[in-house]
């Protein structure tokens, strides 16, 4: 199907002068640079070196990073947009600089001023990536129960066991490692660490490329620790078990950044559903004259909305400075389910079409269910969105 | 090297137009953006400044209300300051008018070695404007520029022209109109965009510039109607039963191209 410009846009009412033009100039790239390549590049699981390279340039890499380390920190409601709108032109981008902006906050907030000095000005531009690495193959969700440990010998760590599911692992030169440092604690999360690995580490590889459903494009790799030796000095903060409460708070941001690529992906879906139903007659009229093809669009752009405004109110406590657990769960509950319900019913307006690869809505299908298993599954996310309402006594 | 450009700000293209029945002009009161034909004037400025290893870039332009969106792209790009004529007097001001008060935004600006123009604008095409600053100030006027290299106090300059390009050089200072394509305007970073919020645009109205009259009084011309454009007809769709190329080339030797 031939690309069109888009002409819908974010509600960016509530942002700054500079905050909105940074986001209708991300839309305008959008439109202009990634949507006329990004099938091509999709079908053929392309890396998206050239467009990478402009996300640099403009200072997408940076989003999360402040003076006098960067030159363009935005609020949280601002990135959730920007990362709508990149979401909107290919999910993948977005997916290259979620993990980085979480490793981002996680040294802004915890991190030594040697450890802020060393990584943060090259993080902003992007000369450095960055991804985190939380998964393990036996233990999903369940963080506590990882089996990756770094012993203390002499004056540092050895780091033996494996992660999985790490994105953007061949091209990150630092990882962000969950790892336990004292795997005899109790509660578990006690004995938690965080470890600053940068790529090139003796005993650190990256052993394969895992094959996917969609997320086409950036590389989501097993990673092996093999008597891996790291500095003390690698230690998040310099202090050891911390790492679990430092990881669930760098985790908020990560969840409204997956939360936002939700929603652009089903904005995605709706606006090609949207054309396309004024486009396709049958019977003699468009197809959203019918009905039942017309209460598909009006539930998709209700829950569309409905998910924006999670997601910002989520974004709002963020930057409020309030704990945001809770909200940005359930907006990454929220959100990422009903991308998976928009994105088929874009489908079921497009008809055959719709399950044709030469159209944009078979992607957006395949692309939605990342956001349900990633970043914490669903389920595990509805535990932690019940504990803290219990925990609250109610939804304050 | 100092560069000033016209940037002229306009309704989003992208957004449907409206036409004012009262006084047979473009609805111009929501916001504005940056006209894409002066993108690659600005582009261009930059570049040209940056190849001299010094000197800046300024803005000037007309707008109502106030506006500084478009021109604010402009600064984020890499310009370093602006002046802004902004002045319920101007409504309705022609083509010539526009050119004397700009002509005298530039001055205000200060001194420019170059002054640079896009060919025409995307929601008035008059087309007319970038020559009739380079009459107002006494400067040569080269338009219709594809490419542009400064060499000295002169200016090498092929310029577009039906059948291929002409080579001119000119003297500096100078009034040139670029053609889209002439440079890839670069996107605005981040950064240029949060500083472009501390570059200073001064704002002024035509009578501070001492440009009377303006707007319809000051007009030679007049609009006496304004229609919509007619919708985009369908298009005719050939299905292809192995014969299908020569009805193309029936079609286009209809339409005489070939």
């Amino acid at each position: 199907m031939s690309w069109q410009p888009n002409t819908n846009s974010a509600d960016v009412s509530q942002l700054s002068t500079e905050e909105q033009q940074i986001v209708e100039l991300v839309a305008r790239w959008v439109d202009h640079e990634v949507r006329p390549v990004v099938s091509q590049l999709e079908h053929t699981n392309t890396y998206p070196e050239a467009l990478i390279e402009q996300m640099k340039q403009m200072g997408v890499f940076g989003l999360a990073i402040p003076e006098p380390y960067g030159h363009s920190a935005v609020s949280a409601r601002c990135y959730a947009q920007v990362t709508e709108e990149i979401s909107r032109g290919w999910m993948s981008l977005a997916g290259a600089f979620g993990g980085h902006s979480v490793v981002s906050k996680l040294l802004l907030r915890f991190g030594t001023d040697e450890q802020k000095r060393r990584y943060l000005p090259r993080l902003a531009t992007g000369e450095l990536r960055a991804t985190m690495a939380l998964t393990e193959p036996d233990g999903g969700s369940d963080l506590q129960a990882m089996r990756t440990v770094a012993a203390a010998v002499g004056d540092g760590y050895v780091i033996n066991g494996s992660k999985t599911w790490i994105t953007n692992a061949r091209m990150s030169g630092l990882v962000a490692l969950l790892c336990k440092t004292d795997p005899s604690a109790e509660p578990r999360h006690r004995g938690v660490s965080i470890l600053l690995v940068e790529q090139g580490s003796a005993g650190f590889s990256v052993s394969r490329d895992l094959p996917k459903l969609g997320y086409k494009g950036v590389e989501s790799c097993e990673l092996n620790f093999d008597d891996c030796r790291v500095p003390a000095d690698a230690l998040l903060g310099g202090a050891e078990r911390h790492g679990f409460v430092q990881m669930m708070a760098g985790l908020e941001t990560g969840r409204i950044q997956v939360a936002g690529r939700a929603i652009g992906v089903a904005r995605a879906a709706f606006d090609d559903a949207l054309r396309y139903a004024q486009d396709r007659h049958t019977f003699g009229k468009p197809i959203w004259q019918h009905q039942s093809v017309g209460n598909l669009l009006a539930d998709m752009a209700t829950q569309i909305t409905a998910a924006q405004q999670l997601n910002y109110h989520a974004a709002d406590c963020v930057d409020s400075g309030r704990r945001a657990d809770m909200e940005a769960g359930m907006a990454k509950l929220f959100c990422s389910e009903m991308a998976a319900k928009v994105t088929l019913d874009a489908i079921r307006i497009h008809g055959g079409h719709g399950y044709s690869t030469e159209f944009d809505v078979e992607r957006y299908y395949r692309d939605a269910p990342l956001m349900i298993v990633g970043e914490g599954t669903n389920e595990v996310l509805r535990n932690v969105i019940v504990k803290q309402a219990i925990g609250r006594n109610g939804l304050t | 090297m100092n560069v000033t450009v016209c940037v002229k700000q306009i309704p989003d293209p992208a957004l449907p137009g409206e036409l004012d029945p009262s006084t047979n002009t473009l609805k111009r009161d929501g916001k504005l953006i940056l006209d894409e034909s002066d993108s690659y004037g600005v582009e261009m400025a930059l570049q040209l400044v940056g190849a001299a290893g010094g000197g800046e870039v300024g803005i000037i332009s007309m707008a109502p209300n106030g506006e500084v969106s478009g021109m604010r792209t402009a600064l984020a790009m890499g310009a370093a300051k602006g002046v802004l004529v902004s002045d319920p007097e101007l409504s309705g001001s022609d083509a010539l008018t526009t050119a004397k008060v700009l002509a005298a935004a530039a001055q205000k600006l200060g001194h420019a070695d170059l002054i640079i123009a896009g060919t025409e604008s995307s929601d008035g095409y008059t087309g007319t404007v970038p020559e009739q600053i380079a009459e107002v100030l006494g400067l040569p006027s080269v338009t219709f520029a594809k490419s542009v290299v400064v060499d000295g106090d002169t200016i090498k300059v092929n310029r577009q022209s039906e059948n291929g390009y002409d080579e001119v050089v000119c003297s500096l200072p100078a009034v040139i109109s670029v053609t889209a394509g002439v440079v890839e305007p670069r996107y605005p970073s981040f950064k240029g965009i949060m500083a472009a919020k501390s570059k200073p645009v001064d704002t002024v109205t035509a009578a501070d510039l001492g440009i009377t009259p303006v707007g319809w009084g000051g007009a030679f011309q007049q609009i006496t109607g304004i229609e919509q454009a007619p919708a985009r007809q369908a298009g005719e769709i050939v299905e292809d039963d192995g014969e299908a190329h020569l009805k193309i080339v029936a079609f286009l030797e209809n339409l005489k191209v070939i």
